[in-house]
């Protein structure tokens, strides 16, 4: 062997190492960019839930004012035998801005003044009416009440008061003196945080303070209910009868495409399909859980169908011999075998597709419910919004307190959706069975 | 009927005449001219056969040769099928099997059929053997229920095992015990035949002697048309044996005659065991 | 009487019905033997009585409201005087809704001459008789079909059949449903956009570069309030859509792959819901985050470095100007929503890629990144192209993220710092609110939907088609 062979073999031999070497700095390479992209994805979720969290978890506590407050029968002009109409009648507003003043006598000149009373929520002189309403014979004693503070106290009391921030970094609106007449409500002992019962329990309003979203809820609630007393019936019937019943045709064909194209349309068009057919075509009303129920169904139907189906496909064709060489006739055999067998992978596609439907805003502000509402709805023919159209429509508010109450209600939205996503997982867990 | 499709059944006519004894007196079904077809596929050619009453009657024949397909013509299980054709005359007594004014759910409740896997309902033990007579409304009341569902375990020797669980599911008996249980479902609508598609073929051997056995007892009170894989399983339960080839019933006669003096040439290659 | 209370009557009469054919077709069956020799189960006889006592009552409750509206019309309509008859159809319809809210008793205060008070009279009267008739005949329609289906319980009359048709048929009409929204959505649609390109020329509408809905900017142009020019939103949609894919691709597309090829089942057991959790955000929640975090947060950095460019007088970056209703927040929002969309279809893909591609590849020494580069990558292609396309249709149709990060102007521009609008945004704000049906600016969110269903339709089409062509392929 000559040395020009063996310096070659022995160049081959070291590119060979070299070339190894490199690609297995490609393989680790291509390794870190999964780790990076999977990385990125699970730093998405992190950082979503956190801004969202720290955002909202404040609305959950309320500031309220403890103000002792003297019913006297001089200021009220009334007695505690007054009738429900002169109770109604009472100028609770000037009373209420009387006691206030009382309160803190120092404070001079008009500004100064509307800046006290703003401290409170502006609904103030009707929550005292309403006590009086309810028990007349609170007139002449003196009591302390709980009165809920207006948002930018609020604001500027959960975030900023007494942190030692700067005046850049504090939050709020509130100018130096109104921030002192803070500083003094708190010296009084007068102020005190509490869980925020209001923001269930109230539905929505302009004052952030009494904004609530029960009415949201219940309309989410209502239209949901539509949606599953519609959806889930059609949806098995549909599923059923393509795979136990349809014959192999073009229409059945047909049928399938328009299935899986439906499943991909663009919500915002099922929007558009419910304006132009349920509400000027059919002069359905605007704004009513009913027709969000039917835009939605129309929307989900394809989901739940594509499950029904699946867990259908499952059920081994065994069971049907079985039931069909007994005597069976194909109608028993689907009711009583493959529908019960079926039954928990149609159920959790059914949730699956639920939990879509209240997630889903677009179609629903084509059909008009995005008003403002003020009334929790009894019945879905009532005007109603749901819980997704009130975050959006917060979320559009330039308070701060409603960027909280709209990232609490993404929270009390995102908890529901954990919860029929766990329900689901659950299920399939629990009544999965294995063949 | 499409008449490509007769040409070709008649091709098949002219190629072979089943030898034996297909026909006897006094059959409880009788089978003629039959042909299947699976699309264009044909998978039966010209059947001739009768099943003699309260008999046991075998079909052996190596995989594919449409032993299964035959059988599932006898009940119209082939129905689910829907590329599947059956042409010719089927008659269980006097009735015309694939007349269209049929019921199928009827003629299934007088024949029924017992499957290759045990394939029990996912109920209980009492639902699956019961199921049969709720929907034929047999009986009226808890009790006629009770004492059918007892005696068609009982026919079964399965009672004295599940008798003290018949409200746990039924998938957790052991796999003859799930056989049984299913041919007690069959027999508790009280069938006249009783289809078994190679009821043994997934069981164990003690199990297989149990599952022979009823059938041999059975046989006093049903006919029984049993599709099997096994010789021996053929010669131990039946009194009448056919052999299928390749969709051809090549070979009927008394089991004992077949096993011993097979007259086709390719029923003795069967049995000796160079087809298989 | 309401017409819940009237369902509520007519199902409950239903189910006594059934209770009552139950009952009935025991006793048929005891003098002859038992239930063995009936020809059906007494639950089918009883689902028949059922049935036949709930049907017809249905059909006519809905035929009943269905036309009970237009015969009361043209019946008012005969008792008006002449004048009346001659009005054109706008006209007359004002007319109409004038009688109509004097017979429900509401002054509207607009002078309808006594000659009208025939008409009036008579709405009054006929909202009265089908107010009082409908419930009647509906129980009569009820007791009626109740007594036929209880006279067909026969022993020799099989039930099953019947019952099992109709269960048929609702199977079927259930299942056309979908057939029905789907000419649903493309007539509805496709109707409002003829309207609407009756008032703004075709061509106008698919080559202007000039979006304006809301202000009239040439006199000239009848009928339309503003300008509709398409393209501006074209561009806008598509750079957003760009955007989000830039992210959701290669992220989700890398995800998919360390997933099924590199990570432990443990690690796969925790990262693969962890990226799902991103699929089930409501696309509000995802808005808000958009708007609210993500803009601000691209907006100050693009101030930062906008004053870091001014200080070190690099000229370029001193002209930034970062909108706060960037297209860039709201692509990058909407890429990280779309990622497990993409991982998950990529995922899907790359499994059915048959293990044998990987053996042989593996067995020439080739590392496994060489092995996905090389073999099951172009393997995979067709179906990852396909997932692609599914992924640019949701996208295209996606709506809160840019209702709530993206703009209102429309922009005609490719820079990612600006405030685009897109199509789906146009579409709810020109609906959002109270709008008359005719006016250009409602029709033309009705042409812009139209745009958007061919669109996503195409998309899906040929993605779905892709997908199932290669799916066969390794079948």
């Amino acid at each position: 062997m000559t040395d020009s062979a063996t310096n070659a073999m022995n160049e081959r031999k070291q590119k060979r190492v070299a070339r190894l070497a490199k690609r297995h700095r490609a393989e680790s390479r291509f390794k870190w960019y999964g780790r990076i992209s999977i990385g990125f994805g699970i730093a998405c979720v992190l950082l979503l839930f956190t801004d969202i969290i720290s955002k909202g978890t404040g609305a959950f506590t309320q500031t309220y004012i403890n103000l002792e407050i003297e019913f006297s029968e001089d200021k009220l002009k009334l007695t505690p035998l007054s009738s429900e109409k002169e109770i109604k009648a009472a100028s609770f507003g000037s009373f209420f801005k009387k006691t206030v003043r009382e309160q803190f006598p120092d404070v001079k000149g008009r500004k100064e003044k509307r800046a006290l009373y703003a401290m409170f929520t502006s609904d103030a002189p009707l929550i005292l009416r309403n006590l009086v309403l309810e028990d007349p014979s609170i007139i002449g004693s003196t009591r302390t009440i709980s009165l809920i503070a207006d948002d930018d106290f609020d604001t500027y009391y959960k975030h900023s008061y007494g942190k030692g921030l700067s005046s850049e970094d504090e939050i709020g609106r509130l100018n130096d003196f109104q921030k002192s007449l803070v500083g003094r409500f708190v010296d009084a002992g007068m102020v005190e945080k509490r869980f925020n019962t209001i923001f269930f329990t109230n539905a929505d309003s302009r004052e952030p303070e009494l904004a609530g979203i029960r009415g949201a809820i219940m309309g989410s609630l209502l239209t949901l209910m539509v949606t599953l007393v519609l959806s889930f019936p059609i949806a098995v019937a549909t599923a059923i009868y393509l795979e136990e019943f349809a014959p192999k045709n073009k229409i059945t064909d047909f049928i399938e495409v328009n299935i899986n194209n439906l499943a991909a349309v663009p919500s915002v068009i099922f929007g558009l399909l419910g304006l132009a057919v349920f509400i000027n075509f059919f002069g359905m009303p605007r704004s009513v859980p009913l027709v969000g129920g039917f835009v939605l169904t129309l929307m989900t139907l394809p989901t739940i169908i594509i499950s029904s189906r699946a867990a259908i496909k499952a059920v081994p064709p065994s069971i049907r011999d079985a039931a069909l060489g007994m005597g069976a006739s194909k109608v028993q055999t689907v009711l009583h075998h493959v529908l019960p067998l079926a039954m928990p992978g149609m159920l959790t596609g059914t949730i699956i597709g639920m939990a879509q439907a209240l997630g889903e805003t677009a179609p629903l502000l084509m059909i008009g419910m995005v008003a403002f509402i003020v009334d929790t709805p009894a019945s879905v023919t009532d005007a109603a919004t749901v819980l997704p159209v009130q975050i959006y429509l917060w979320s559009d508010s330039p308070e701060r307190a409603f960027v909280e109450k709209t990232s609490a209600a993404i929270m009390v939205l995102l908890t529901f959706l954990i919860f029929m996503n766990s329900l689901a997982v659950w299920l399939r867990k629990k009544l999965e069975r294995r063949w | 009927m499409n008449t490509a499709h007769n040409t070709m059944s008649d091709i098949a006519k002219e190629t072979y005449q089943t030898v034996g004894q297909p026909l006897i007196e006094d059959p409880k079904m009788h089978v003629r001219n039959t042909n299947v077809y699976y699309g264009e596929k044909q998978a039966i050619f010209d059947v001739n056969l009768d099943i003699g009453k309260n008999q046991v009657i075998s079909m052996i024949g190596p995989s594919g040769c449409g032993k299964s397909t035959f059988l599932r013509c006898l009940n119209r299980m082939n129905d689910t099928i829907d590329i599947c054709r059956v042409q010719g005359t089927l008659m269980l007594d006097d009735l015309n099997i694939y007349d269209k004014k049929i019921d199928v759910v009827e003629l299934r409740a007088r024949v029924g059929m017992v499957f290759q896997k045990p394939n029990p309902f996912p109920k209980s033990i009492y639902e699956n053997v019961a199921y049969g007579a709720r929907i034929h409304g047999l009986t009226d009341n808890k009790v006629e229920l009770d004492e059918l569902v007892e005696q068609s375990l009982k026919r079964c020797g399965l009672w004295k095992e599940v008798k003290d669980r018949l409200d746990e599911p039924a998938t957790g008996l052991s796999g003859g015990q799930q056989q049984r249980l299913c041919i007690a479902r069959a027999i508790a609508v009280n069938p006249e035949v009783i289809l078994m598609d190679e009821p043994c073929s997934a069981l164990d051997p003690i199990a297989t002697a149990t599952v022979e056995e009823l059938i041999h007892e059975l046989s006093e009170n049903f006919t029984i048309c049993i599709v099997t894989h096994s010789m021996q399983q053929a010669a131990r339960v039946s009194q009448r044996t056919a052999y299928f080839h390749l969709g051809k019933l090549i070979e009927v006669n008394d089991t004992s005659t077949v096993f011993t003096n097979p007259e086709h040439k390719l029923t003795e290659e069967y049995i000796t065991g160079r087809i298989g | 009487m309401s017409l819940t209370t009237l369902l509520i009557i007519v199902l409950a009469s239903a189910a006594t019905a059934y209770m009552l054919g139950r009952t009935r077709s025991h006793q048929v069956a005891k003098p002859i033997g038992g239930v063995r020799n009936l020809a059906a189960l007494p639950s089918y006889y009883a689902s028949l009585m059922g049935l036949w006592a709930l049907i017809p009552a249905l059909f006519l409750i809905a035929l009943w409201s269905m036309f009970d509206g237009p015969i009361i019309d043209s019946l008012v309509k005969a008792s008006m005087p002449e004048t009346a008859k001659n009005l054109s159809s706008e006209d007359f319809s004002l007319v109409m809704s004038q009688v109509q809210s004097a017979a429900n008793g509401i002054n509207t205060g607009s002078a309808l001459g006594a000659e009208y008070q025939s008409a009036i009279n008579k709405l009054v009267g006929l909202n009265e008789s089908s107010a009082k008739w409908m419930p009647i005949l509906t129980i009569m329609v009820v007791v009626l079909g109740g007594l036929l289906g209880f006279r067909l319980i026969k022993a020799e009359h099989n039930a099953r059949y019947a019952v099992e048709r109709v269960f048929n048929a609702t199977l079927i009409i259930c299942s056309t449903i979908a057939i029905f929204t789907t000419f649903g959505i493309v007539f509805s649609v496709l109707f409002e956009s003829i309207n609407f390109f009756q008032k703004v020329p075709f061509t106008e509408f698919l080559f202007g570069t000039h979006w304006s809905p809301q202000i009239a900017i040439r006199a000239d142009q009848t009928g339309a309030s503003g300008s509709f020019g398409v393209i501006p939103l074209i561009v806008g949609t598509l750079l957003i859509s760009f955007i989000a894919l830039l992210i959701a691709v290669p992220v989700g597309l890398m995800s998919a792959i360390y997933l099924s090829e590199y990570a432990s089942p443990r690690f796969r057991g925790f990262a693969k819901p962890a990226l799902e959790v991103l699929a089930g955000v409501p696309t509000v929640v995802y808005g808000f985050f958009a708007a609210l975090t993500v803009a601000p947060a691209i907006r100050n950095a693009g101030d930062a470095v906008r004053d870091w460019g001014a200080k070190n007088g690099i000229e370029f970056l001193a002209a930034l100007n970062v909108s706060s209703e960037s297209a860039l927040a709201a692509g990058l929002v909407m890429g990280v929503m779309i990622i497990p969309f993409v991982s998950s279809l990529s995922d899907d893909v790359i499994n059915a890629v048959p293990q044998s591609l990987r053996d042989g590849s593996f067995g020439l020494g080739a590392t496994q990144s060489e092995t996905i580069k090389k073999v099951i990558f172009p393997a995979a292609l067709p179906g990852i192209v396909g997932g692609i396309l599914l992924a640019a249709s949701r996208a295209i149709g996606e709506t809160m993220i840019v209702v709530m990060a993206a703009g209102l102007a429309a922009n005609l521009t490719v820079n990612p710092l600006e405030a685009v609008t897109t199509v789906t945004v146009q579409i709810v704000t020109l609906l959002v609110g109270d709008q008359e049906f005719d006016s250009a600016k409602t029709l033309a969110a009705f042409a812009l939907g139209l745009f958007l269903f061919v669109i996503t339709l195409a998309l899906n089409v040929i993605a779905l088609r892709v997908v199932k062509k290669y799916r066969e392929q390794y079948d």
